[in-house]
């Protein structure tokens, strides 16, 4: 249940944060999240990697959908270089979970008592 | 807490922030493009996405609404006519900001600032050209003129208004990819944009290239390589014209023909303009066409980008109402049609930028000598800012002639030996062109273009106008130098007032035709009068294009619209007409083997047109390409670099005149080859090519051009390739690789307007929306769209997609 909580929490908090913050604002809504709510480390990290991966993912997919994949082609093409939109919604899911599964990572050794 | 866990994975947190927020390890700041609330997916517009806004300015005056049709074309009603500037700053910034920014951050000398010092060269050459001097000098005559400086600083706030608000994630994408923020809009930034057009269509010089060149060959041999005017020339104003003898009075200077050329320079410009840079424009009169109503057509021929240079829009106001194509960064339609009537533009292309060499005292460059005495400098000093660099600072000495362009402390890329050239361009001088722009949409009638077509001084273009009561004219306007035979072809002494620009050819001079009796005016970057014309106007003009374009007209009658899309469509290539003879005629067939004389099939049954699946075209262009070389190399192998090389027609005419042209010999043999001897030998050339473009199936005229459109940035995602056109060089579609028409209009001036026309781009600057590049593929096929003068009645029309309001709040 923690767990499903954390991820929402880090999806809602990551979503208001980007409408002013800068993106790396996920950053602190994951720490925040896996810092209030205590977990093991590993599953800490994941609500992060996946809440975020979740996040960004279904974002950038609702994007490029009503974009009829118009830019992700191109884009693919210039950063990835290879035509392939799914790709770059992959990509883009990625790098938000790592960043956000690392932060959550370090809010959870902030609660973590030694063993 | 666990201290060394939480130390590790803070550190690879932000690590990792670090890694994708900066360029430091990847080439991109991945995280900061693909965060999907404010990176490049912000950018990918909905494809039913909806532009309908109610917007509120305190900056205006009235009320207005703006229609965007199917095609994102806006169709703006305002009920003041400042409004409709501000409104056209507004929209031109909504779809194009980043290309305004751009174009004038580029023409200011302030490429660095974004890019970095990659950059630095192109800046110091366009500050050392004067770039920014000519926009102030122009500056001060717009604002001092108060109907300018309303327009201006309505369109200005326009574009403010737009660029305030935006926010980082609704940027155009090229500030994400590249990573920088647009600067506010001013109207300087307009005359910037002016200026930079100048650049574009006049200041394409070759005085470098010809110093060597006459400083390299005798006389006799120069004159035959460079004459002064090309025999097949059909002039824009027809030959006999009578004109009235001059008013200024030239003195040529004693030395004009002594051995003051016999200096070789070396310097060159980083980049010049197109060679190319030109368009076609014509009017048939009521006589001639089957409505009995004049049209006008025009295309100008310009480098393809993306976005592209022209957008489309209707200004409709009280005082006038406009319909056409209009510049990002500068109010009002530039070329299109209004109630009344209709104009257009194509390149006047006479050399108005010419260089004289400074001997200053010192290097301090303090103090340079001028008619016996040392005269002093003034400085500029431009300040580069790079980014990631301290600010450059460019100290440029400023003489009576203009700014000394290259000195020891710049050479562009090349080295001048130390030598010191001032640059005396036209462009320096102040004018206010968008009085001219201005006057054609308000105008009525031929006084009315009178009156303000002598507005435009440069860059000088042939203006064409037609109007509903039945007349035609075109003007080669421009405020031009009177010069003397020669003067400004070669670099010139700067050490005394001879060789200065002795006055401006005044308006009453301009030839100009209005009405002629044959029924149609017409230019195509050709000379525009005979040599009986009493001022001197340079060797450099294209011929065989207006050569057709006046055949043509002249046989034609019962004209409608849609002849005249075929005709600036028309694939024909008269140049080779005359041209291919040469081959056929002579080339020693028997020397030929089986595959060579496969491909001289190929050529002798060319229909000379530049179809897209001509393989004769590409057999044409290849042997043509060779022969040049072959015949000249031999000689020019010793001459200083650069130098210039004959016109492609003059070594046409040479050899068409005389089949013993004596440039055929090559001299490093001992004995005299012929016409025979000379195309057998190209054409075995050529056909080495044309074998491995057939390899590379790129025998089909269309993928041997291979036609792009590049992205301004020239990021080739957002470029289009390899486009299934036609034409090219000396033909009416003069489609080249990245340059060719740019804009193709067609206006019947009937009782109500019937206008066609299309540019090879898309309304929006938005590489991820549907509008980005959408006329290209049509535009590529000549087709045309039908531009639609929307009335007010028209509202309900089945056309109109969007609705913007503006008002004032």
């Amino acid at each position: 249940m923690k767990f499903i909580t954390s991820i929402c929490l880090i999806i809602l908090l990551s979503f208001a944060a980007c409408l002013y913050l800068p993106w790396w604002s996920i950053v602190f809504a994951s720490f925040l999240v896996t810092a209030f709510i205590p977990q093991k480390p590993g599953k800490s990290f994941l609500s992060g990697f996946l809440g975020i991966g979740l996040l960004w993912g279904a974002l950038s997919f609702y994007k490029s959908y009503l974009n009829e994949h118009l830019l992700a082609h191109k884009v693919s093409v210039l950063i990835l270089k290879m035509d392939n939109p799914y790709l770059l919604i992959f990509a883009t899911a990625l790098i938000g979970a790592l960043v956000a599964g690392f932060a959550a990572l370090t809010g959870a050794y902030l609660r973590k008592k030694k063993a | 807490m666990r201290i060394i866990p939480f130390l590790i994975s803070a550190v690879v947190t932000a690590c990792l922030v670090l890694l994708f927020n900066t360029k430091l390890v990847l080439p991109a700041p991945l995280g900061k493009l693909l965060a999907p609330q404010q990176g490049i997916w912000q950018n990918a517009e909905p494809a039913n996405f909806d532009y309908s806004a109610d917007l509120k300015f305190d900056a205006l005056q009235g009320k207005a609404e703006v229609y965007l049709d199917e095609r994102l074309i806006p169709h703006i009603f305002a009920e003041v006519e400042n409004d409709a500037y501000f409104i056209q700053g507004y929209l031109h910034a909504k779809f194009r900001l980043w290309q305004m920014d751009l174009q004038t951050l580029s023409a200011a000398g302030r490429a660095s600032e974004v890019v970095g010092d990659i950059a630095l060269n192109h800046d110091r050459e366009f500050r050392r050209l004067g770039m920014v001097y000519a926009a102030e000098n122009s500056l001060k005559v717009m604002e001092a003129d108060p109907t300018t400086k309303a327009i201006c600083d309505a369109y200005t706030a326009g574009v403010n208004a737009y660029i305030n608000s935006l926010s980082e994630s609704s940027l155009p994408i090229e500030y994400k990819l590249i990573g920088y923020k647009p600067g506010l809009w001013s109207n300087m930034r307009s005359a910037l944009f002016l200026k930079y057009m100048s650049y574009d269509l006049s200041s394409r010089d070759a005085d470098f290239e010809m110093t060597n060149a006459r400083s390299f060959f005798k006389p006799e041999d120069f004159n035959k390589l460079f004459p002064p005017i090309q025999d097949s020339l059909d002039p824009i104003i027809p030959a006999g014209t009578i004109f009235a003898p001059p008013s200024v009075a030239l003195k040529i200077p004693a030395t004009a023909d002594s051995l003051y050329f016999k200096n070789a320079v070396t310097a060159e410009e980083s980049s010049k303009p197109d060679r190319d840079n030109g368009s076609n424009n014509w009017a048939v009169s009521g006589s001639k066409t089957a409505s009995g109503a004049p049209i006008l057509c025009n295309d100008p021929h310009l480098g393809l980008n993306l976005p592209s240079l022209w957008f489309e829009m209707q200004l409709s106001t009280p005082t006038f109402n406009a319909y056409g194509a209009s510049f990002p960064g500068a109010p009002n339609v530039i070329i299109g049609f209004s109630d009344s009537a209709a104009f257009g533009f194509t390149n006047g292309g006479r050399d108005v930028r010419d260089y004289y060499e400074i001997q200053f005292k010192d290097d301090s460059r303090q103090e340079y000598w001028f008619n016996n005495e040392w005269k002093k400098t003034t400085f500029r000093y431009e300040q580069i800012k790079i980014a990631g660099k301290p600010t450059f600072i460019d100290t440029v000495a400023y003489t009576i002639f203009g700014p000394v362009m290259y000195d020891k402390s710049f050479a562009g890329k090349r080295t001048t030996n130390n030598k010191n050239y001032a640059v005396r361009w036209k462009a320096h001088d102040p004018s206010n062109e968008l009085l001219i722009f201005n006057g054609l949409n308000h105008a009525k009638n031929y006084a009315d273009y009178q009156a303000t077509v002598v507005n435009l001084h440069t860059p000088g273009q042939n203006c064409i106008f037609a109007t509903k009561s039945g007349d035609i004219a075109i003007r080669t306007q421009g405020e031009w130098p009177a010069k003397w035979l020669g003067q400004g072809d070669y670099i010139m002494p700067g050490t005394d007032s001879s060789y200065m620009w002795q006055g401006m050819i005044p308006d009453n001079e301009t030839p100009y035709q209005y009405n002629p009796e044959r029924g149609f005016v017409s230019s195509a970057n050709q000379r525009p009068v005979d040599s009986t014309y009493p001022y001197y106007l340079g060797r450099e003009y294209p011929s065989p294009r207006g050569f057709l374009v006046n055949r043509k007209l002249a046989a034609m009658q019962q004209i409608t619209p849609k002849d005249m899309m075929d005709m600036q469509t028309d694939n024909y290539n008269v140049f080779a007409e005359m041209a291919v003879p040469v081959f056929t005629k002579n080339i020693n067939q028997s020397a030929l083997n089986g595959t060579e004389k496969k491909y001289f099939d190929l050529l002798q049954n060319w229909n000379f047109r530049n179809d897209p699946d001509s393989k004769g075209t590409t057999v044409f262009v290849v042997t043509w390409n060779k022969f040049k070389p072959v015949v000249f190399d031999d000689e020019y192998a010793n001459a200083p670099k650069p130098v210039e090389r004959p016109l492609e027609s003059t070594l046409l005419e040479g050899v068409l005149k005389d089949s013993a042209f004596k440039f055929l010999d090559n001299i490093t043999t001992p004995q005299t080859e012929t016409l025979a001897d000379i195309t057998t030998l190209a054409f075995k050339n050529a056909v080495v090519d044309l074998v491995k473009a057939a390899a590379d199936g790129k025998l089909e005229w269309a993928k041997f051009k291979a036609t792009r459109v590049n992205h301004l940035a020239k990021i080739p995602a957002f470029s289009r390739f390899d486009l299934p056109v036609g034409g090219g060089t000396n033909i009416i579609n003069a489609t080249k690789e990245e340059h060719g028409p740019s804009w193709r209009m067609v206006v019947s001036l009937t009782a109500k307007t019937e206008a066609y026309g299309i540019y090879p781009g898309g309304q929006s600057g938005n590489p991820g929306s549907k509008f980005y590049d959408n006329f290209i593929s049509d535009w590529a096929l000549g087709k045309y769209y039908s531009l639609w003068m929307m009335t007010k009645e028209e509202v309900g029309d089945k056309r109109v997609k969007w609705k913007m309001t503006f008002s004032k709040g």
